[in-house]
C-alpha cells in the first residue's frame, strides 16, 4: 500500500499484486530439526505467517514473480540479529552468523527499469544495503572477516612540503587545513620522529570544527573590527554577567545544568546531525537523537533522560521531482527517513518525544538539518565528576566496528553528488536497545556510586572520549582489549570509530568487580581498557607496541587559532503589494496549509510523546486533540506536580533580512512559548544551536557575528542564560559547479520551570462569552514574514524585538497565568494574529469574533498586516469577562487591547470596525490545517 | 488485618514502561517489585511471593521478529511451569500494550485451549502501518474481569505500532464472543464499537482492544492505563468540567489498578 504510494510520488507506476517476505539467514548445528524448531518457537507467527526453509544455495524464486531482496552491507547495525542470537540461546539452540533480511515480490510484468529503479529509489539505500534483483541463490550467511596483520604506520610528515601536507589531510579525509597541518608537522620535528597514523587521526578528530568550534572561538575580522573568541565575548558573556543562581553547570558538561527540585537538577542539550541525515535519512536522525540521548547520561555522572524534543529543516515537500539536484534524495523521502529514525530510537529507548517544529525551504534540499535534543534529570549530589590517576579506562555497551569512521571530521565538509559513496563509512545505524542497556546498567551503578567519570563515545569515538576525560591528568589505553564486532579492524579504526550506544567510564580499582557485576545483570558487555594516571600524555598501545604518545597540552591547546573575515551582506529587499480585503480568508486558509505552519501531526503523533507518564500538556491538545501547543509541559517525578516547558524559536526566513532580528526573534519566540503554557521567565534557560553555510564565505560569517551580537543582547535583556549550545558550520551542498549555502538557521531551545502543573495554561479556546486580549503592539514591517513569502517577496525589513518591552510582557503574563486569569494563551508567530486566532477557535470548537481596529499597533499597519505580520512578543488571550479587571490592572501600560470575543458559533469572524472582512467556518480551517501535511497520500485524511 | 498487594513488575532489555506501572500499583497501597527477567530466571520461586505479575509496556528486545517475540520466546521455553501455577494459584496478570503482545504470543490470552504455548490470536501492524500515540474511547464490554469492575467507559491514551488484533481462524473469532473473552474495545463517539479510523486505531478485528482469559484474572490491553493515573494526564484537563477540580483528581486509568488491589485485599 504505501509503498505504491511512495512509488507514484516518484513518478513509478506501479502495478497490484505486489507482497513481502522477511529473511533470515544463519547458521545453525543440529540440522532441518533444528531450524523448523527456531521457525516454530520463534520466528514464525502461526496466526499470521507460513515458513519456508531453504539453503543459501537453493534458488529463492518460488515462481514467476520478480523478487527483490534487500540486506545490510557486512558491518552495518543489525539489531535482529543480535535479538534473534539472544533467543536462541534460551532455546538451548546453537546459532550463529545471523543476518535479517527483505524480499519484496512484484508481479511477472513488471519491467527491469521499474524494479531497478523501485530498489535504488524505495526499497533501499547503498550507503548501508545491498540490492538483490532475481537472485538465482539465497543470501549467505555472514563470512567473518580475517584478522589483519599488525603493522604500525609512519605518516612522513616531516620532510612533506606544503602541498604534500594538503594531500595527505584530504587523502585521509582529515579536515585539517594548512595551517593545521603545519602546527602538527613543526610539532613532530620538534619531537624528532614522524607522527603515526592514530595520532594524526587523533589530532584530527580533536581539532574538528565539530570537536573544537574553531570558528566561533576563533579570531573573526568583521568590517574593520576584530572579535576575539565569538563564544566567550557573546553568547557565554551574558550568562557569566548575569550569573543567576539556578545554573548549576554551564558549558563545561555535555549539557547545561539547571536548577528543578530539592532533590534534583535538569540537565538540557540540543545536537545536530545534518550530514548523516542527508545521505542516510533513517540512520542519521536515529543516530542523532541517540548521541544527544548520551550526552544525558554523559553529563555529571549521568542524568536520566525525560523528554526528547526535534527540529528539522527541509526542502518542499512537493518539490518537482525534475528540480531535484543529482545526488540528492527527494525530501518527502529524507522526511520519512529522519522521522522513522528519530520515532524508533525515541519510542524504544522509552523517552517521550514532546516538542519541536519542521521547517521548509528549498535551500535545504541538498542538506537538510536534523536536531535532537534532550532533557535529563539529575540528583544535586551527582553533578561533579573527579576522574583521578589510577581510576581505571571502562567502555561498555555496543561493541566496536568499522562504522562511523570519520563522523566528525566528516561533518565539517562540504557535502557533493558523491558524499554518499565516499563517506558511508560515517554513516550508521543505532541499536536502541543497547542503549536502553547502558542507560539501565549506567544508572544502576550511579546510584550505587560505583564510578568517579563518565563521558560518552560520540564524535570521534573513543579518542575524543578518553581524550577529553583524561585530560586534566593522562590517559593509557590498551587497543587490544576493546571488545570488537568482527576481525580485521586496524589499531587506529578501532580508536577512531564512532560505533554508537558506548561509554566510557572512569571506575575507582576497588569498585572493579561491583561494577562489571551491575552491567552483567543488564546483559550489557563492560571492559577494563586502560588506566587515567598522571603522565599528562595520551598514549596507547596495541600487540604490546605503543602506537601512540601525544601530550595532552598539545592536543587540547596546540590548535593555532586563525582570523576569519567576516562582512556585512549586501540585501535587495523589497515588500509585497497592500493584500486587499478581498484576498484575507483565501490568505488565512492558504497560510494555515503552508507545510511550516499547517499541523505536524503526521510527525508527532509517531512519537510517544506519553511515556513515562509525566505528560501534562501534550503537543495537541482540545476536545478533538488537534489544536497545536505552543510548548510542551511535563512533570518528570511520579508523584509531583513540579513540572518543566520546553519549547523553541527558530525564524531562518528572518535572517534572509536582518540576522541580529533573527536571532532575537528566535528568543523572542522560544520564551513566548514556554511563558504561554505556564513557564516561569525568571526561571528559564535557553540554548544556541547554529546551523550555518560555509563560513569560509565572509557574508555567512557577517550573518553569524550578527546572530551572535543579538544573542548577548536578547539573554541580557530577558536575563535568561545560556547553558550550552552547540554549532554545525558547513552547510554547504554541492550541485555542480556552484556551492550552495542553506539560510542562517539559529535554533533556540527554551527550558523554563512550571512550579506547579495544575496551573499550566493550553491554547484551546474554553467557553463563548470571554474577551479576547491581544497583548503587545503590531507594526508595519513585514521581513521574513510568511505573508511576504507568499507573495514573492523577502519583505522590506525586519519586525524589531523591543528589548525594554519585551521581557516586562513576558513577567506580566506569567504573573496572569500564575494567578488564574487566563483561560487560553497562544503565541502570535508564523502567518501572525489570524492564524493563531484560528488555531485557538477550531483547537476549542468555540466561535471568535476579531475586530481588527482595535489592534495596538506603531505606525502605519494596514489590514493585512494587521492580520498577518509576524511582529514578535505579541500573544493573544482569552479572558474571563470577570478576570480583565484584573488583567488590565497587570497589564498597566503596556501595549494591549480587548480585539474580540469568543462566540457560540462555528465560524470565526473579522472585523474592521463595522464592516465585516470575512466570516471563516471552523471546520474549513481545521481542514485546512489538519491535511496539508500528510506523508501517507493513501491512507489517511485528517487526524 | 487485610493483606497488602504485592506486584512483580517484570521487565527485560527495551521494556520501558516499568516504573510507571509499578507506581499506579503504588498509588493503591500495593507493595511492588520490578525485575529484571534474568533475575525471575535465576530464581523463579520469586514469582510465588506476589499477588499480580504485570508486564509492561515498551520495545522489550526492540520487538525484532515481531512485537514481544523474543520475549514470550524466552519465557515459554525458561518459565512456562511458574507462570501455569501463578495464574492456577489465584495470581492476577496484567500486560499493557507490549506486555499483552507478549501474553498473546505466550498464549495465556486468550487462553481458549487452556494450554500455555498455543497462540490463538495474533496482535500485528496497525492498518496505518505506522506507530500512533493518540487517545481512544473504550467500550467496557465484559465485567468478567476482576482488573475492571464497575468502572465507567474509559478513554485511554495508547502508543504503538502493532496492535491490530487478528484471529487464527473464525473459530476463534466466535470463542472470543460466545466465552466472554472480549473486555474492551475500540468506540466511536456514541461508545459503540467501530472499524472506522482513527476512533479504532489499528484496525482490531471487532475493535478489540483488550481480553481476558477464562478465570477473569488475566488483562491484557493495548491502551497504557498507567498513564491516565491523574485527572492532569487527560488531554482535555484544562477544560470544563474538569478545569478546577482537585489536582490530585484520578484520571480514567486509575480504576484498573484500584481494582486489583481491592480484589487482592478482599479475596488473598
Amino acid at each position: 500500500m504505501r509503498l505504491r504510494a511512495e512509488a507514484r510520488e516518484a513518478g513509478i507506476r506501479l502495478g497490484d499484486g505486489f507482497s513481502t517476505r522477511c529473511g533470515y539467514s544463519l547458521r545453525i548445528v543440529g540440522g532441518t530439526e533444528a531450524v523448523r524448531q527456531l521457525a516454530d518457537e520463534l520466528l514464525v507467527d502461526p496466526v499470521l505467517n507460513t515458513v519456508r526453509i531453504y539453503r543459501p544455495e537453493e534458488d529463492p524464486r518460488a515462481d514467476d514473480a520478480h523478487r527483490v531482496e534487500v540486506v545490510r552491507l557486512p558491518g552495518v547495525m543489525d539489531p535482529t540479529s543480535q535479538s534473534v542470537l539472544r533467543a536462541t540461546a534460551a532455546l538451548g539452540l546453537e546459532v550463529r552468523d545471523v543476518r535479517s533480511w527483505n524480499a519484496y515480490l512484484f508481479p511477472p510484468d513488471t519491467t527491469p527499469d521499474v524494479l531497478s529503479r523501485i530498489s535504488t529509489q524505495l526499497l533501499a539505500n547503498s550507503a548501508i544495503e545491498q540490492v538483490r534483483i532475481d537472485p538465482a541463490q539465497g543470501i549467505a550467511p555472514l563470512e567473518p572477516l580475517d584478522d589483519v596483520p599488525f603493522r604500525l604506520v609512519h605518516v612522513p610528515l616531516r620532510d612533506a612540503g606544503p602541498d604534500e601536507l594538503t594531500r595527505i589531510s584530504a587523502d585521509g579525509c582529515l579536515a585539517l587545513d594548512a595551517v593545521e597541518m603545519t602546527a602538527i608537522r613543526e610539532h613532530f620535528i620538534d619531537a624528532g620522529r614522524d607522527p603515526t597514523d592514530i595520532e594524526l587521526e587523533t589530532l584530527a578528530q580533536t581539532w574538528s570544527e565539530h570537536c573544537k568550534h574553531k570558528t566561533l572561538t576563533g579570531l573573526v575580522d568583521y568590517e574593520g573590527e576584530t572579535l576575539d573568541n565569538l563564544l566567550k565575548s557573546t553568547i557565554a558573556r551574558a550568562t557569566h554577567e548575569l550569573d543567576r543562581p539556578f545554573c548549576a553547570s554551564v558549558f563545561v558538561d555535555n549539557a547545561g545544568v539547571v536548577d528543578f527540585d530539592e532533590a534534583n537538577l535538569l540537565t538540557f542539550k540540543v545536537e545536530t546531525h545534518n550530514h548523516p541525515s542527508a545521505i542516510e535519512p533513517y540512520g542519521g536522525a536515529g543516530t542523532g537523537l541517540g548521541g544527544v540521548l548520551r550526552d544525558t547520561l554523559g553529563t555529571g555522572l549521568g542524568a536520566r533522560p525525560v523528554a526528547s524534543t526535534d527540529v528539522f529543516c527541509f526542502g518542499p515537500p512537493d518539490l518537482p521531482a525534475g528540480e531535484l539536484p543529482k545526488g540528492c534524495m527527494h525530501p518527502r523521502r529524507i522526511m520519512r527517513g529522519v522521522v522513522s529514525g528519530v520515532r524508533d530510537y525515541g519510542n524504544r529507548m522509552g523517552i517521550p518525544t514532546v516538542n519541536g517544529t519542521v521547517f521548509f525551504d528549498e535551500r535545504y534540499v541538498g542538506n537538510p538539518l536534523v536536531y535532537c535534543g534532550s532533557v535529563g534529570i539529575l540528583p544535586r549530589d551527582r553533578l561533579e565528576k573527579h576522574v583521578a590517576p589510577g581510576d581505571l579506562v571502562l567502555v561498555c555497551g555496543g561493541r566496536t566496528g568499522r562504522d562511523g569512521i570519520h563522523g566528525a571530521t566528516f561533518s565539517s565538509l562540504e557535502l557533493h553528488d558523491e558524499s554518499e559513496t565516499v563517506s558511508s563509512g560515517a554513516v550508521q545505524i543505532g541499536n536502541a536497545i543497547e542503549e536502553k542497556k547502558v542507560m539501565d546498567a549506567l544508572l544502576a551503578a550511579r546510584d550505587q556510586g560505583l564510578y568517579r567519570g563518565v563521558t560518552d563515545c560520540g564524535a570521534g569515538g573513543l579518542s575524543s572520549a578518553v581524550g577529553e576525560m583524561g585530560e586534566a591528568c593522562g590517559a593509557h589505553v590498551i587497543l587490544d582489549r576493546v571488545p570488537l564486532k568482527y576481525h580485521g579492524l586496524t589499531y587506529a579504526e578501532i580508536w577512531i570509530s564512532e560505533a554508537q550506544e558506548r561509554m566510557v567510564l572512569a571506575v575507582p580499582p576497588e569498585h572493579e568487580q561491583a561494577i562489571l557485576q551491575v552491567f552483567a545483570a543488564e546483559d550489557v558487555e563492560a571492559t577494563i581498557i586502560g588506566t587515567f594516571n598522571d603522565s599528562g600524555r595520551l598514549t596507547a598501545e596495541f600487540a604490546g607496541e605503543q602506537v601512540m604518545d601525544l601530550p595532552m597540552d598539545f592536543l587540547h591547546q596546540g590548535l593555532p587559532r586563525q582570523t576569519r573575515r567576516a562582512t556585512r551582506r549586501r540585501r535587495d529587499l523589497q515588500d509585497p503589494a497592500p493584500l486587499p480585503a478581498a484576498e484575507c480568508q483565501s490568505m488565512l486558509v492558504q497560510l494555515l496549509s503552508h507545510p511550516n505552519i499547517a499541523s505536524k501531526h503526521w510527525v508527532v503523533r509517531q512519537y510517544d510523546h506519553e511515556v513515562q507518564a509525566g505528560s501534562v500538556v501534550k503537543p495537541f491538545v482540545g476536545p478533538q486533540h488537534d489544536g497545536p501547543s505552543d510548548a510542551a509541559v511535563i512533570a518528570p517525578v511520579l508523584g509531583s506536580r513540579r513540572a518543566f516547558a520546553l519549547g523553541c524559536g527558530l525564524a531562518p526566513w528572518v535572517g534572509d533580512v536582518d540576522p541580529y532580528q533573527m536571532a532575537l526573534t528566535a528568543i523572542d519566540e522560544a520564551l513566548r512559548n514556554v511563558v504561554a503554557v505556564g513557564g516561569d521567565p525568571e526561571q528559564t534557560s535557553i540554548l544556541d544551536n547554529f546551523s550555518w553555510g560555509n563560513c569560509e564565505k565572509p557574508d555567512n560569517l557577517g550573518d553569524l557575528v550578527e546572530a551572535c551580537k543579538a544573542c548577548y543582547d536578547g539573554a541580557m535583556a530577558y536575563r535568561t542564560p545560556f547553558i550550552s549550545g552547540k554549532d554545525s558550520l558547513n552547510n554547504d551542498y554541492r550541485v555542480g559547479d556552484e556551492s550552495r549555502s542553506i539560510p542562517p538557521t539559529l535554533l533556540i531551545s527554551a527550558l523554563s520551570i512550571v512550579p506547579d502543573a495544575a496551573h499550566a495554561c493550553t491554547m484551546d479556546l474554553k467557553a463563548p462569552g470571554h474577551a479576547l486580549v491581544l497583548v503587545g503592539a503590531t507594526g508595519p514591517e513585514l521581513g521574513g514574514s510568511h505573508l511576504a513569502r507568499l507573495q514573492g517577496t523577502l519583505g522590506a525589513q525586519a519586525p524589531r524585538v523591543d528589548l525594554s518591552s519585551a521581557p516586562r510582557v513576558l513577567a506580566t503574563l506569567h504573573r496572569a497565568i500564575s494567578n488564574g486569569l487566563i483561560a487560553a494563551c497562544h503565541d502570535l508567530s508564523e502567518g501572525g494574529l489570524a492564524v493563531a486566532a484560528a488555531e485557538m477557535a477550531f483547537a476549542g470548537d468555540i466561535g471568535a469574533s476579531i475586530d481588527v481596529t482595535r489592534i495596538p499597533t506603531t505606525g502605519d499597519v494596514d489590514l493585512g498586516r494587521r492580520l498577518f505580520a509576524e511582529a514578535p512578543t505579541r500573544l493573544l488571550l482569552e479572558v474571563d469577562k470577570t478576570h480583565l479587571a484584573a488583567l488590565q490592572e497587570l497589564l498597566g501600560e503596556q501595549a494591549h487591547a480587548i480585539i474580540g470575543e469568543t462566540i457560540e458559533a462555528s465560524h470565526m469572524a473579522v472585523r474592521e470596525g463595522d464592516r465585516e472582512v470575512f466570516r471563516a467556518d471552523l471546520a474549513s480551517l481545521r481542514a485546512a490545517f489538519n491535511g496539508a501535511l500528510q506523508l501517507d497520500p493513501d491512507l489517511e485524511a485528517g487526524t | 488485618m487485610s493483606t497488602t498487594p504485592s506486584v512483580l513488575v517484570l521487565r527485560a532489555a527495551g521494556t520501558n514502561c516499568d516504573p510507571e506501572t509499578a507506581y499506579a500499583f503504588e498509588l493503591f497501597d500495593a507493595r511492588t517489585e520490578t525485575l529484571h527477567v534474568n533475575q525471575l530466571l535465576a530464581e523463579p520461586e520469586r514469582l510465588a511471593r506476589h499477588h499480580v505479575l504485570a508486564f509492561p509496556g515498551g520495545f522489550a528486545y526492540g520487538d525484532d521478529v515481531a512485537a514481544g517475540a523474543v520475549w514470550a520466546c524466552e519465557l515459554r521455553s525458561r518459565l512456562a511451569d511458574a507462570l501455569g501455577r501463578f495464574v492456577d494459584d489465584g495470581g492476577l496478570v496484567l500486560g499493557i500494550c507490549n506486555g499483552f503482545q507478549a501474553l498473546v504470543r505466550l498464549g495465556l490470552l486468550p487462553g481458549l485451549t487452556n494450554t500455555l504455548g498455543t497462540q490463538e490470536v495474533s496482535l500485528t501492524d496497525n492498518v496505518s502501518l505506522k506507530y500512533e500515540d493518540r487517545w481512544v474511547r473504550l467500550q467496557v464490554t465484559s465485567r468478567r474481569c476482576v482488573f475492571v469492575g464497575d468502572m465507567p467507559a474509559p478513554e485511554l491514551p495508547l502508543a504503538h505500532a502493532e496492535g491490530r488484533m487478528v484471529c487464527l481462524d473464525d473459530s476463534v473469532r466466535r470463542r472470543l464472543a460466545d466465552d466472554d473473552r472480549i473486555v474492551f474495545r475500540y468506540a466511536n463517539a456514541d461508545g459503540q464499537p467501530t472499524q472506522d479510523y482513527p476512533a479504532n486505531p489499528n484496525g482490531s478485528i471487532d475493535a478489540i482492544a483488550g481480553l481476558t482469559d477464562g478465570t477473569g484474572r488475566v488483562l491484557g490491553l493495548m491502551p497504557h492505563p498507567e498513564r491516565a493515573l491523574l485527572g492532569l494526564h487527560r488531554p482535555t484537563w484544562s477544560r470544563r468540567p474538569w478545569r478546577g477540580e482537585a489536582p490530585e483528581d484520578l484520571g480514567p486509568g486509575a480504576a484498573l489498578f484500584r481494582n486489583a488491589c481491592d480484589w487482592v485485599r478482599a479475596n488473598r
